[in-house]
C-alpha cells in the first residue's frame, strides 16, 4: 500500500504539473481538492482517466470521484480494492 | 472627426528573449521552449500556479500579457475593461497534435482532459482574462502573418464604440520549440506612438 501511495503522489505531481511540490509535501490524508493541494475539475478528470489507464478501473459515475479522490489514503484504498491490473 | 488612438506599450517574446517597449528584459539560452518560458515566468515573480498547467500557446500569451499589464500597473484584483484581440498562424496546432497522439491508437485510447481543453486557440485569451478579471470583448483571428490593418481597424471600432477602454492586441503563435512568437501591444487614448498600420508593423519588426 505504501508503494502505491508513493506512486500516486509521483503521478499527481508529474501529470498534473504541480510546480514546487515534492512527494514529501503531500501527506496521505491531505485533501487533494479545495484548500489542500488545490486540484481543479480538469485534474479530477485526469485522475479518472488515470484510474482507467493505470489500474483498469472505470468510474461510470463521475460523482463517485468526490469520495475516492478525497486524499491519497482514499485513492489507494479504492484502487487496492478494485484494481484490474 | 474620428478619435485617434495610441500604442501605449508593447511586449515581444521570441528567440528566448522577452522585451518590453523595445528593451530586452529577460533572455536565456535554454534548449527548449518549456525551459525558457518557465524561467522567464519565474523571473517575473508572478505567483499563479495555474501557469504550469497551461499549454505552450497559453503560456506564451499569458507571459506577454502579464509583462505588459504589470508594467501598466493594472491591479489584477480590479476588473478592467480591456478588450483582447489576438491572432496567429498556427491556431492551437501544437496542442491538437498532442491530443491526437493520445487518441491515435484505438487499443490505447486515453485522451487527456488537461490537453483537450487547450485544443482551441482562444483558450489563451481565457487564461489572460481569468488572471486579470477581464469580462471584456475578445476575438481570436487566424492569418498567415501579422495583419496590422485588420487589427488596427478592429481595435479602433471597439474603442470608438465604447466597447472597451483599451485594447490588448497582437500576435501569439506557437508552432514548435524553434518557431514561436508573441507580440502584444496596448491600444489606448494615451501613449507616444500613433496607432496605425505603419507603426504596428514597425514595432513588430524591431
Amino acid at each position: 500500500m505504501d508503494a502505491l501511495k508513493q506512486e500516486l503522489k509521483e503521478f499527481i505531481i508529474e501529470q498534473l504539473n504541480l510546480e514546487d511540490v515534492n512527494v514529501e509535501d503531500i501527506a496521505n490524508d491531505d485533501p487533494l481538492f479545495g484548500d489542500g493541494l488545490g486540484l481543479d475539475s480538469i485534474d479530477a478528470l485526469e485522475l479518472i482517466v488515470m484510474l482507467d489507464k493505470n489500474y483498469g478501473i472505470k468510474l461510470t459515475d463521475p460523482k463517485q470521484g468526490r469520495a475516492i479522490f478525497e486524499s491519497i489514503d482514499t485513492m489507494a484504498a479504492y484502487i487496492t480494492e478494485h484494481r484490474a491490473n | 472627426m474620428s478619435q485617434s488612438y495610441k500604442i501605449k506599450s508593447y511586449c515581444h517574446i521570441k528567440a528566448h528573449e522577452v522585451s518590453l517597449n523595445g528593451k530586452v528584459i529577460y533572455a536565456n539560452d535554454s534548449n527548449t521552449f518549456s525551459e525558457f518560458i518557465k524561467a522567464a515566468y519565474k523571473s517575473e515573480k508572478t505567483k499563479y500556479p495555474k501557469f504550469f498547467k497551461m499549454d505552450n500557446l497559453s503560456k506564451l500569451a499569458f507571459l506577454a500579457a502579464d509583462v505588459l499589464l504589470k508594467n501598466e500597473n493594472f491591479d489584477p484584483e480590479v476588473e478592467q475593461n480591456i478588450a483582447l484581440v489576438f491572432s496567429n498562424k498556427s491556431s492551437s496546432l501544437d496542442t491538437d497534435r498532442k491530443h491526437q497522439e493520445t487518441i491515435q491508437d484505438p487499443s490505447n485510447y486515453y485522451p487527456s482532459p488537461a490537453v483537450f481543453v487547450y485544443t482551441l486557440p482562444n483558450i489563451c485569451i481565457g487564461e489572460v482574462s481569468i488572471k486579470y478579471k477581464l469580462n471584456s470583448e475578445n476575438s481570436f483571428f487566424i492569418f498567415d502573418s501579422l495583419n496590422a490593418r485588420h487589427l488596427k481597424i478592429y481595435s479602433d471600432i471597439l474603442l470608438s464604440n465604447k466597447k472597451a477602454d483599451e485594447v490588448l492586441c497582437g500576435w501569439v503563435d506557437f508552432e514548435d520549440d524553434s518557431h514561436y512568437e508573441a507580440f502584444l501591444y496596448l491600444v489606448s487614448l494615451e501613449g507616444n506612438t500613433d496607432h496605425n498600420e505603419h507603426e504596428i508593423n514597425k514595432l513588430y519588426n524591431i
